[in-house]
């Protein structure tokens, strides 16, 4: 099927799939983050994961690089998946009961690692070169790939919103308010923990096959930290942590503000084109003080249970007790 | 690889140890008084660095003096972005001061982008013939860093023991309530703290740049394994942050030997990693 879009139309496309591939690392960082307070600030490296996974997956033949299984598409995500929930929980059990500092930290450490392997292995990914020629399922066209990606978002919504609403996402909150209320009521909080961050790496892989076979190419340096890390960070806290629809809402938002920046450092004369991406991080940079600064709770805050004065919410503690 | 080379290995990992020292301990510091860890550190190190880089090329001041100037460029930029932000987040939990640590960091980053571009420098020019005692090379370069480097030392374990600020700060960080009560301004404690902290981190820099190359990243590359420095020592530890620093330092350079270069980083994270499973609260025990 050959199907033209026209210029305007081809890159309103491109905006709403990198926005919605955002939204799902967003929601997967919002699981960390939002529902349970695991600081993770080394998405870029679950992403790289993800993406390096699925393209070796599904590639054809190649001598450059590990792979050539030629699978499907859904296997490759699903391998995806797989391999950061593998990596994430090795990663958690041993640094999931540190304290947030030093979890950000390792997370730092596992991401700069995996970017390490990336590069310097080249039986994997084929070294700096990369992974070219990865393909979209269905079909070429990219508002094809943009309803794949959407019904993908909805599904991982749907999840999550879910997990929230449970039993099961309630611990997560109530040991992100008080860990020693939820060990007290007998909870086993590193378990809960441990489940919360592999739940969410897994998805951070998910994003991360979804954007290989969406861009069809891979490479170490597609994972800086501020491809992954720096962006969901702002869009979730934008967007509101602790809410999934600020998740999402926040994932859209700030990608289209990022793109937007993008028009406007293009109107700077053309002897600046290198400064052009140094400002457009400073902006963005600056975005986040201001939200943080101004409206730390985000567009879409996070519905917080009445439960009196007390922020903390012992009430649902004792709810699980007594399940 | 025989004892010689190990040795030659050995004297590169204190040079590298002790630029992490600096690094090391200005975390350490800032965490024990304000209870989060800055991530903008090492890209106060970069600012640092290229401070010191404008009074050596625009200038042509000479690198004794470029050190001093890149230290006050730290120790300026840290208290501007306390001023700006972090001052505003100090009720707030510390993980928030941690994130807006981490866009702090990119936005330093992008100032030195804009200015300076993305291209490396050197700090100074031209090739030094390394020194031979015995069978090990030593640069002249590396006996200035590893002096300049203890000189620094031992200067802030003066001021921390015998000056009232230093004093005040280690009040503050054993405890901060209690310090209150016996009349410590903490608002000047703090900005003391970040101007010492950045200074520091600049320092580190200038060495960091002097013993390779100038380069926007630099900063947040040695950010890993100077965090592994600060743990290794006990987290809010200045003191342990020496001993961290020297580990780290000679560890990473030694693994050079089995190991590619590459991979330096990757040692650094998993002494850390070994550390924290054997030890969490770091050799000499870190602050709650």
């Amino acid at each position: 099927m050959t199907f033209e879009l026209s210029g305007l139309a081809s890159y309103g496309v491109f905006l709403l799939t990198m926005a919605a591939i955002y939204a799902v690392v967003s929601l997967a960082l919002n699981v960390q983050w939002g529902m349970t307070g695991l600081f993770n600030i080394g998405i870029a490296g679950f992403y790289a994961i993800g993406a390096y996974t699925s393209a070796i997956v599904t590639s054809p033949p190649s001598t450059e690089h590990l792979g050539g299984y030629g699978m499907p598409f859904v296997v490759g995500l699903l391998a995806a998946m797989v391999m950061s929930g593998l990596i994430a929980i090795f990663v958690g059990l041993i640094t999931i009961n540190l304290r947030s500092d030093y979890l950000a930290i390792a997370s730092i450490g596992i991401a700069e690692i995996v970017r390490l392997i990336f590069k310097n292995e080249d039986w994997i990914g084929n070294g700096v070169r990369g992974i070219a020629g990865i393909q979209r399922p269905i079909s070429d066209n990219p508002l094809v790939y943009l309803a794949v990606v959407v019904v993908v978002l909805v599904l991982v919504y749907l999840t999550i919103e879910r997990a929230r609403k449970s039993p099961w996402g309630r611990v997560l909150r109530a040991i992100r308010e008080n860990e020693l209320g939820a060990q007290a009521a007998g909870k086993n909080v590193f378990r809960f923990r441990l489940e919360a961050f592999v739940m969410g790496s897994v998805l951070m892989g998910l994003g991360g096959g979804l954007y290989a076979h969406f861009i069809g190419f891979v490479s170490p340096e597609s994972f800086e930290p501020i491809f992954g890390t720096f962006l969901a960070w702002v869009m979730l806290i934008a967007g509101g942590s602790g809410s999934n629809k600020g998740a999402v809402l926040g994932a859209f938002v700030i990608w289209f503000v990022w793109s937007g920046t993008e028009l406007l450092t293009n109107l700077l004369p053309a002897t600046m084109t290198t400064q052009a991406s140094s400002l457009r991080l400073l902006l963005i940079g600056v975005l986040l003080q201001v939200i943080l600064l101004r409206r730390p709770e985000g567009i879409l805050p996070e519905e917080r249970p009445h439960v009196g004065a007390s922020p903390v919410s012992s009430t649902e503690i004792e709810d699980e007790a007594a399940e | 690889m025989d004892f010689t080379d190990l040795l030659q290995l050995v004297v590169y990992g204190m040079v590298l140890g002790s630029i992490l020292t600096l690094g090391a301990i200005g975390v350490s510091l800032l965490f024990g008084i304000l209870r989060f860890s800055n991530f903008a550190h090492g890209d106060i190190m970069t600012f640092g660095a290229y401070t010191a880089f404008v009074v050596i090329s625009v200038f042509h001041g000479p690198v004794w003096l470029a050190l001093p100037v890149g230290m006050i460029g730290g120790a300026l930029i840290s208290i501007i972005a306390d001023q700006l932000v972090y001052r505003h987040l100090r009720r707030t939990q510390p993980v928030i001061l941690l994130i807006s640590s981490f866009g702090m960091a990119l936005i330093i980053r992008s100032i030195i982008q804009l200015i300076w571009g993305t291209q490396d420098k050197s700090l100074v020019k031209g090739i030094q013939m390394p020194m031979h005692f015995g069978d090990i090379a030593v640069r002249p370069d590396h006996i200035w860093i590893f002096g300049g480097c203890v000189g620094i030392v031992i200067a802030v374990h003066l001021f921390l023991t015998y000056t009232r600020m230093g004093k005040a700060m280690r009040a503050m960080s054993d405890n901060m309530d209690l310090a209150r009560v016996t009349g410590i301004d903490a608002e000047k404690v703090i900005i003391c703290t970040w101007a010492l902290g950045g200074a520091l981190a600049a320092a580190a820099g200038v060495f960091l740049a002097l013993d390779t190359r100038l380069t926007p990243m630099m900063g947040w590359s040695a950010l890993l394994p100077i965090f592994a420095a600060a743990i290794l020592g006990g987290f809010g530890k200045p003191y342990g942050a020496i001993v961290g620093g020297m580990v780290i330092g000679i560890v990473s350079e030694l693994s050079t030997a089995v190991m590619p270069p590459a991979y330096k980083p990757a040692i650094a994270f998993t002494v850390m990693v070994i550390m924290l499973i054997v030890k969490p609260n770091g050799l000499l025990g870190a602050r709650r």
